[in-house]
């Protein structure tokens, strides 16, 4: 048996018929079946990076955690101590083994409440799609004697995430001025949109601002044809990944996965270990923080035409010295650009690398994470 | 889709339009559809000997890398240098500018045994079913 499910036994979005009607080329990605295309993919990268764009990711997983004790099982799971959520607050990390090996890459929202909610706090974890079961079904089994509640909003609700320079100005018209303006970066908001209740995230995966919105499934069409309407070009999964990959944002199963630690893939800044949160994997990694790692995940920049694709060697003179995790053609550099992790001592800013791309070199270089940072918005005095 | 009349055709997707014992090849219109936006094509060197259906470059698109298949034998005698710095022409124009190389032709006889454009059309329809 093979782990590629039929077409038959792929699961669709409440969008899918909203991806057909725009032309989206549908293929399977993890379980799904996903639009990888509508126009082309460099015309949307680039209408994300000059105008705005939305995805479906209604793919994610999308678990609530809540009761007198939800935070906790939350923090015995998340390498960041979710207990310093403020509501309305947000934070990227990992959930990992035992061994400090990565077993998905999650964001945790603590959804904002009017007052105190006497049954506790309810926090919103997205997970990736191709993880989603597996991560759900681990966290229940962590929860042992623990008083906390779960819901799965996995089918009952839509995700569209909406990006771009001119994406705040759309959310702006949907959500009024005052919902886009009070909405700090990496924080959440619960909205009303026509009645229904909308979660509300500044937050993405493309290195452009914008938001995630997450509303009722059967919503989910009125949402994204608003938005539509609104002037926001429909994008596919490969612009998602030429926009992540210049964002030099992770992608699980490429980047990191059960063999990786979140230090070795630059995520310290996702791991709380200053604080009294057990979670799994704590032990491991200390060891990881305090010692130096085998490995480390670089940034490279072709110095030549050819494309860099995952599985292709990294070469140091003529020494296999890594692999490129995630690799392609960046639409907005015109050259390709890869990750992939090498020694430390070769993860250094200017280092010149080889890539093997089929049996022919391709000159590379070791260049600053991220490959692409926005322009700071103009401030007008 | 678009499938000029007078060319012949490959079931990998390939073209190859005869002028006396020239051919040009590139690929077809479904080709490009289907590989999106092209970014790098690499293509053999003039004076390098072809066999039919054996592999000749590679065309890179930005989602993914395939293989090209020379439609007939020959010595490569043009590569197309235009699309070093423009390889979208291979999407705006894959029967005209987006053209790969020439090859002089070995043994026109291979023609025959190609794809007419309707042949190459059923053929289209076939897969899709």
């Amino acid at each position: 048996m093979t782990d590629q499910p039929t077409s038959a036994t792929l699961r669709r979005t409440p969008l899918y018929d909203e991806h057909l009607r725009l032309g989206g080329r549908m293929v399977p990605f993890a379980g799904w079946e996903m639009p990888v295309q509508y126009s082309g993919i460099i015309e949307e990268h680039n209408a994300v990076r000059n105008d705005a764009g939305m995805f479906d990711v209604s793919h994610m997983g999308r678990f609530q955690y809540y009761g007198r004790e939800g935070v906790e099982l939350l923090r015995r799971v998340c390498t960041y101590d979710i207990g310093l959520l403020a509501p309305g607050e947000g934070h990227y990390c990992a959930v990992c083994r035992e061994d400090g090996g990565i077993l998905d890459d999650v964001y945790v929202f603590s959804l904002p409440a009017e007052v105190e909610d006497p049954v506790g706090r309810r926090y919103l974890l997205v997970a990736n799609a191709s993880n989603a079961e597996r991560i759900r079904d681990w966290i229940a089994g962590r929860k042992g004697g623990l008083n906390s509640r779960f819901q799965d909003r996995h089918e009952s609700t839509a995700m569209i995430a909406v990006q771009g320079p001119a994406a705040m100005g759309v959310l702006t018209g949907l959500l009024g001025e005052e919902a886009v303006r009070s909405l700090k970066p990496r924080r959440c908001g619960l909205y009303f949109w026509q009645g229904e209740e909308v979660f509300a995230s500044r937050t993405g995966y493309t290195g452009e601002d914008g938001m995630e919105l997450v509303i009722a499934a059967s919503m989910g069409p009125v949402l994204w044809r608003a938005l539509l309407d609104a002037g926001v070009s429909p994008c596919g999964l490969g612009a998602r990944d030429t926009l992540r990959l210049e964002a030099a944002l992770l992608l699980y199963g490429n980047d990191i996965d059960e063999s990786v630690n979140p230090f070795e893939a630059g995520l310290g800044w996702a791991v709380t270990l200053d604080g009294d949160a057990e979670f799994v994997g704590r032990e491991a990694l200390l060891r990881a923080r305090d010692a130096e790692p085998k490995r480390v995940l670089a940034c490279l920049r072709a110095e030549d035409r050819g494309v860099m694709r995952p599985g292709c060697a990294i070469l140091r003179s003529g020494e296999v010295v890594g692999k490129v995790s995630s690799g392609g053609h960046s639409p907005t550099l015109g050259v390709s650009i890869g990750m992939g992790y090498v020694p430390p001592q070769m993860a250094e800013e200017g280092t010149e690398l080889t890539v093997d791309v089929r049996g022919r070199p391709l000159a590379v270089r070791v260049v600053p994470r991220p490959f692409y940072r926005r322009p700071k918005p103009q401030v007008n005095a | 889709m678009d499938i000029p009349p007078g060319l012949r055709y490959t079931k990998e997707h390939e073209w190859v339009r005869a002028e006396g014992d020239l051919g040009t090849v590139g690929i077809t219109d479904y080709a490009q559809d289907q590989l999106g936006d092209v970014v790098f094509l690499s293509l053999p060197e003039p004076g390098k000997q072809l066999e039919q259906m054996a592999v000749f470059g590679e065309i890179e698109s930005v989602k993914a890398v395939s293989e090209l298949y020379s439609p007939v034998s020959g010595e490569v005698v043009e590569a197309n240098v235009a699309l070093a710095d423009k390889p979208e022409l291979v999407n705006d124009s894959p029967y005209d500018e987006g053209w790969l190389i020439r090859v002089r032709l070995a043994d026109a006889a291979e023609l025959d045994g190609l794809l007419s454009g309707e042949q190459y059309r059923e053929y289209l329809e076939q897969e899709a079913e």
